[in-house]
């Protein structure tokens, strides 16, 4: 039963990373850029649901929605005043920037909400379920954070499938002087996916802090490289491939944490970013790009 | 031709790669109706004098004027709305989307209904791309794909369409293919304005030309004439 629940707590943990991972790669496919302080909006994700919760003491789900929309905006407006002047600026610089606003970002939280730890309580308020004599526990918020993960990826597919907007990200990933041909407008699709990819960090930081209640301004870091990780191994710019990366990099953590042991596990994680970017540098999903002649 | 009005007017236009004049001091213009074609060796400033008039560059000093209104400043994506459409150099289709979803894009600032309509429109014109809707557009041939690049610029039924060496890769068979597409366009109603480096094609079907040089406009006159001009055969049409 050890592995079984083992597995559901990775699934669970994975399917965190895989919705972080998410924001990274569309971020990655339209705007050609590492947003390395997309796991700091987790983190003021958590801070505003927390407040929600806590200090204004409003009804858990009108919290959450506080910090989807709280980080939406947060995404647009660090989109708009810091990476939007560098659209042309060379990849060195949209980096660097993009690591300034990460501390900025933590900096900021510790100011405002300070460095003492928050005990986070969980969104779901359920007993656990107990299986097979109670051989098999499972908490019901990784049952929650697995399906929501479901429902987000098939949302994304039919979003990019689908819809006229979805299509049009895809189209600027592509190729943006072709969809600006088009009509399409770079910029208020660019913007959009921050919106997006913000809007899915708060959700993954309120479901991470769910599991992992201790809510600090540095919560966000280690998950957010975690995610770029899985981001990587699944194929950055792929969507499928980011949910797959998530899922695998959080079953393995688990996996390391139990069988190996848990000072090993962080270490064995990012060996398996060394050895796939080893065996297959465009990862699982990815697409090898080819030089044009 | 006397009595009509310009559709677009370029005067003087000026554009500069860095510190490099790359377009200097080009005028032309293209009445409505005609095919009109800027012929050249590589590197003479033909495409990017078109890629000014769609918005992607922005030219130092001159005028673009689209029926009568001027088009510096406006961003590129508006630009479809006003009529223009560019058919741009190298086709650019969005490889890992469907023929299908390329058309789409093409209909972008359309409603849903004009996008089907003109979709069935573009089928009819090309029923190779009818057979291959659901493929990706990076899996087609080259003509198959310069195909999907005029019908895409179709989709937004422009009064004028811009087209950057729709011949480039393609063999001779499916060069003469394109052109007569390019005439048929023309005959239902399309203004065309063409860059090409197939100086002979693009002569036989247009109305006017002009020849630009190092990023200057050295001749100009009826295709037809230039045609049978003996500097233009010597230069461009191997004597």
């Amino acid at each position: 039963m050890g592995f079984l629940s083992n597995l559901i707590n990775g699934i669970s943990l994975g399917s965190v990373y895989a919705i972080i991972a998410l924001g990274y790669t569309m971020v990655y496919g339209i705007a050609k850029m590492l947003n390395f302080a997309h796991g700091d909006v987790i983190m003021v994700g958590g801070y505003l649901c927390f407040i929600g919760m806590s200090s204004l003491g409003l009804p858990t789900v009108v919290a959450v929605l506080l910090s989807i929309v709280g980080c939406t905006c947060l995404g647009i407006v660090v989109e708009r005043l810091a990476y939007k002047p560098l659209r042309e600026a060379p990849s060195l610089a949209v980096l660097i920037t993009a690591i300034g606003v990460s501390y900025f970002l933590q900096n900021s939280a510790l100011l405002i909400w300070g460095a003492d730890p928050k005990v986070f309580k969980s969104i779901v308020d359920l007993p656990s379920i107990s299986l097979f004599d109670g051989q098999l526990v499972i908490g019901p918020i990784n049952l929650v954070t697995a399906l929501t993960c479901l429902v987000i990826m098939v949302c994304l597919t039919l979003f990019t499938s689908r819809t006229k907007m979805g299509k049009a990200m895809r189209a600027c990933s592509e190729d943006k002087g072709a969809a600006q041909l088009m009509g399409i407008n770079v910029n208020t699709t660019i913007s959009m996916v921050f919106a997006i990819g913000s809007g899915l960090a708060a959700i993954a930081g309120v479901l991470l802090c769910s599991t992992y209640p201790t809510l600090m301004p540095t919560t966000g870091a280690l998950p957010g490289i975690k995610a770029f990780t899985a981001a990587v191994i699944g194929g950055i710019g792929s969507i499928p491939g980011a949910a797959l990366g998530g899922v695998l990099l959080g079953i393995i953590e688990i996996f390391a944490k139990a069988y190996i042991g848990t000072q090993l596990a962080d270490a064995i994680v990012f060996g398996v970013l060394i050895v796939m970017l080893l065996i297959r540098p465009a990862g699982l999903l990815g697409k090898e790009i080819h030089e044009k002649v | 031709m006397v009595n009509s009005v310009s559709m677009l007017k370029i005067s003087d236009l000026n554009v500069y790669y860095g510190a490099i004049h790359a377009v200097k001091g080009v005028s032309f213009e293209v009445e409505k109706g005609e095919i009109v074609t800027l012929i050249g060796a590589n590197g003479a400033g033909k495409s990017t004098t078109l890629n000014s008039v769609a918005g992607l560059l922005k030219p130092r000093t001159g005028s673009v004027e689209f029926e009568g209104e001027s088009l510096i400043g406006v961003p590129a994506h508006k630009m479809v709305s006003k009529g223009i459409a560019l058919c741009p150099e190298g086709r650019r289709i969005f490889q890992d989307m469907t023929v299908r979803e390329n058309l789409e894009m093409g209909a972008f600032t359309r409603s849903d209904e004009e996008a089907h309509e003109m979709r069935k429109v573009v089928y009819e014109r090309f029923p190779r791309l009818l057979e291959r809707r659901t493929q990706p557009g990076g899996t087609l041939s080259g003509g198959e794909q310069q195909m999907l690049a005029m019908g895409r610029a179709l989709m937004s039924k422009p009064k004028l369409m811009m087209l950057d060496e729709p011949s480039m890769g393609l063999a001779p068979i499916l060069v003469q293919e394109i052109f007569q597409i390019i005439k048929d366009l023309n005959e239902q109603g399309t203004t065309i304005l063409l860059v090409e480096q197939n100086a002979s094609m693009a002569l036989s079907i247009a109305d006017r030309a002009y020849v630009l040089e190092t990023g200057r406009v050295t001749m100009s006159g009826n295709a037809n004439d230039l045609l049978h001009d003996k500097r233009v055969r010597e230069a461009y049409l191997g004597g």
